[in-house]
């Protein structure tokens, strides 16, 4: 196996370059320090209606972008998304909402600085890191943390199973062709065809995990979460951002809280 | 291990799936266990790893006792490694060798010692890769020889395994296999396996035992002896034993014009979603086929070659990347637009189509219902069409099945039945083509010569037959023509010819 120069591995592995410095800063962090300031970001901003304080963690934000180790594409087809939304929730706010382009703005840009953080912190993480850090340093119950890691590896098999029983119904001669009614009926019949085969599936996966004594007493762990300085730092630098833009917004008298 | 008047039924079932099962097995023997198709070797299995009971993963009622080293099954899980037999839900873990240390953190080792377990288990099974690598992207064999690793790092007293190489390609079964055999040699692990292909695993075990559908034991000792007392019942009840294969009756095969020609075709790995996932990438180019009336090809291969999604764009399914995939004869009278722009409810008619996994096209709630589907659709008259299915039904040992819901019929049955749907437009328009994936796939003897005898009756009929497969003993008997796909093209060779046969006319080379 050769080292790729771009992150490699697929949904549910995360491998950075050897060599991949200071550009793969965030995802050497612990996902749980992550998490934390993520949802430290989010939590912070609720109160704050206006386009400046959430502009500034925006900002911030950004600036850590290209240490997060995120690809052009990867950014391309998850930030697109997350800007429409932000851009809808401008224009929703711009058409029906009492503060004009300034309540606009405002929505717009603290849905994306609420959401961006989280995102962030999942793209940048490993999925067994993440959850080594939730048992390990967030102390999250370990067996429904463990099934939902487990599940994660059937989505790919979910998403081929969707595909064949598509391509059996158009065998059995089932499509809808231009009519809704039937497209919907049809849709809800192949539903709940994979429903019957994510159970199946699901049931063996758990045998197969009851199988390796999944269960049977208190485990151990095999990898350790380390918490580093710089876990810390992200967190001080979380809670610095959050201070910054609130002081900023309220010392250029454009800070307007959620009740006020 | 002893079991004692052992029986057990799942629950929700009237009847037992075992009962009476009476047998000893002492440390370090080496077992493989028989029974027809529905017999209960796997429950058996299950319940010897202590995975049945009331809060274990499969419920339902214990008679008798069964012990293992003197002790109930449950308490001692993890002393017991079990392999089943699909590599998809074997692993639990993204990368290798978190899957291998799964079972040892279960166990609560120290996980200081963790590493070096992970890495023997690792290099017992040779798994090629480093402990670090996406278990995601490793192919069925290295899937199973990962869970097989998976199983010995824990170091079981009693390794049980469930066709561990039933949904792999011959290249993949013969390395778990090998692997499996210089295990062996090395550990003292009392094996208890099951296997239908017995051929292939008579030289690992030193003694067989045959179990029957719904009571206990019905023949037990050394290999020699079992086959030679009992081979002869055993093959009649579905067994597959080695040199009584079944022998299925065959018309010969009339040959005819063209059907369908697939010309100059290209596939493309499915989209995948997800912010790292691999974009899509051609792994067949430039497949040029012709498929005859009265013919039956052969695609052969190595799985994730693209057999299967050759076969779908064959069977006017999905479109190709790029070429196109046209009827012919009769079929071009229908419709001589490409296959793929057919709507459904001709290309139904038209082509009937076997999925590797039955229960995906069923669509209707009893057995019944499911053969009237196409009848009725196809215009056909109700007394006409319930005289066609009880006809469908008798011949293919369905009858006393008429009002069950497919998904709760057993593997046998299941295939059956979705044969029958493919056939089941009515006697006198029966697909032209008929499009099978893996047909014969982990069938007893019965259904296995059922099935073979009615393809023979199909092709004798003038129907063109293609089905991916890698059954040799289908192959021998029943492919006029082989196509090899591999590599990113697929290769003609006709049936007397070994595989791999040097690139025919028709083939064109991918561009690699």
């Amino acid at each position: 196996m050769t080292e790729r120069r771009s992150p490699g591995g697929d949904m549910l592995t995360l491998d950075t370059p050897e060599d991949g410095g200071i550009r793969y800063w965030l995802v050497g962090l612990n996902p749980a320090a992550k998490l934390l300031a993520a949802l430290t970001l989010s939590i912070g901003l609720l109160p704050a209606m206006d386009a400046v304080t959430g502009g500034v963690v925006l900002v911030g934000i950004l600036l850590l972008l290209p240490f997060s180790g995120i690809d052009g594409r990867t950014l391309l087809v998850l930030g697109t998304p997350f800007l429409l939304m932000g851009l809808s929730s401008g224009l929703v706010n711009y058409l029906y909402g009492e503060h004009g382009v300034e309540g606009a703005l405002g929505a717009a840009v603290r849905l994306l600085a609420i959401a961006l953080p989280g995102l962030l912190a999942a793209v940048s993480s490993d999925p067994t890191e993440m959850f080594d850090g939730l048992v390990q340093r967030l102390k999250v119950p370990e067996r429904p943390a463990m099934g939902v890691l487990a599940a994660l590896r059937l989505i790919p098999l979910l998403a081929d199973q969707w595909r064949t029983i598509t391509l059996a119904r158009r065998a059995r001669g089932l499509e809808a062709g231009y009519d809704p009614v039937r497209a919907v009926t049809l849709f809800f019949g192949r539903l709940f065809a994979l429903l019957v085969r994510s159970i199946r599936t699901g049931t063996l996966l758990a045998t197969a995990m009851d199988a390796r004594a999944f269960g049977t007493g208190p485990r151990t762990w095999a990898r350790r979460s380390h918490w580093r300085i710089a876990d810390t730092a992200l967190l001080v630098g979380t809670v610095l951002l959050l201070g910054a833009a609130y002081t900023f917004s309220a010392r250029s008298g454009t800070l307007v809280l959620l009740f006020s | 291990m002893e079991l004692s008047g052992w029986g057990w039924r799942h629950s929700g079932r009237t009847e037992y799936a075992l009962r009476g099962v009476d047998l000893t097995i002492e440390p370090g023997e080496r077992v493989l266990l028989l029974g027809a198709s529905g017999a209960g070797k796997s429950t058996l299995l299950h319940a010897l790893a202590g995975l049945t009971g009331d809060d274990a993963a499969i419920s339902g009622d214990q008679e008798g006792t069964l012990l293992v080293d003197g002790g109930p099954a449950d308490r001692s899980r993890g002393a017991v490694g079990l392999v089943g037999q699909d590599p998809e839900t074997q692993l639990v873990m993204a990368r290798a060798g978190d899957d291998v240390a799964f079972g040892l953190e279960n166990l609560g080792v120290d996980p200081g010692s963790i590493r070096p377990r992970v890495h023997e288990a690792l290099r017992a099974v040779g798994f090629p890769y480093g402990p670090r690598h996406s278990t995601g992207a490793l192919s069925g064999g290295e899937k199973q020889r990962l869970a097989l690793a998976g199983a010995l790092a824990m170091r079981p007293r009693l390794l049980l395994l469930d066709e561990p190489t039933a949904n792999l390609d011959p290249e993949g079964a013969e390395l778990v296999r090998g692997v499996l055999g210089r295990l062996l040699a090395e550990t003292a692990a009392t094996l208890v396996l099951v296997e239908h292909r017995v051929a292939d695993v008579v030289g690992l075990v030193d003694r067989v035992v045959v179990v029957e559908p719904g009571g206990g034991v019905a023949a037990d000792g050394d290999p020699s002896t079992v086959f030679a007392e009992h081979g002869r019942a055993l093959a009649a009840r579905g067994v597959w034993v080695p040199g009584s294969e079944p022998e299925p009756v065959l018309s010969a095969a009339p040959g005819g014009g063209a059907r369908l020609e697939a010309v100059g075709v290209a596939a493309r790995t499915p989209f995948q979603l997800g912010a790292r996932s691999t974009p899509r990438r051609v792994v067949l180019e430039g497949v040029d086929l012709t498929m005859r009336a009265g013919t039956a090809t052969a695609l052969t291969g190595p799985n994730g070659a693209g057999k299967s999604t050759l076969l779908t764009m064959l069977a006017g399914l999905s479109g190709p990347h790029r070429g196109r995939v046209l009827p012919h004869g009769p079929l071009a009278e229908v419709d001589r637009r490409p296959l793929v722009r057919w709507p459904a409810r001709r290309l139904a008619r038209h082509v009937g189509t076997v999925f590797q996994h039955a229960e995906d096209q069923f669509v209707t709630t009893t057995v019944r219902d499911e053969l009237r589907f196409a009848p009725l659709r196809a215009g056909m008259g109700e007394s006409e069409t319930d005289a066609w299915v009880d006809e469908l039904m008798w011949r293919l040992r369905l009858t006393t099945l008429a009002d069950v819901h497919p998904y709760t019929l057993s593997g046998g049955e299941k295939r059956r039945l979705s044969v029958a749907t493919a056939l089941s437009s009515g006697p006198s328009h029966a697909p032209d083509v008929l499009v099978l994936d893996e047909p014969t796939f982990g069938q007893d003897t019965r259904t296995w010569t059922e099935l073979v005898e009615l393809l023979g009756a199909l092709r004798a009929e003038g129907r063109a037959v293609i089905m991916a497969t890698h059954d040799d003993l289908l192959l021998r008997h029943r492919a006029d023509g082989r196509v090899y796909v591999g590599g990113g093209r697929a290769v003609c060779g006709d049936a007397d010819r070994k595989e791999r046969a040097p690139a025919g006319k028709r083939t064109r080379r991918a561009h690699d």
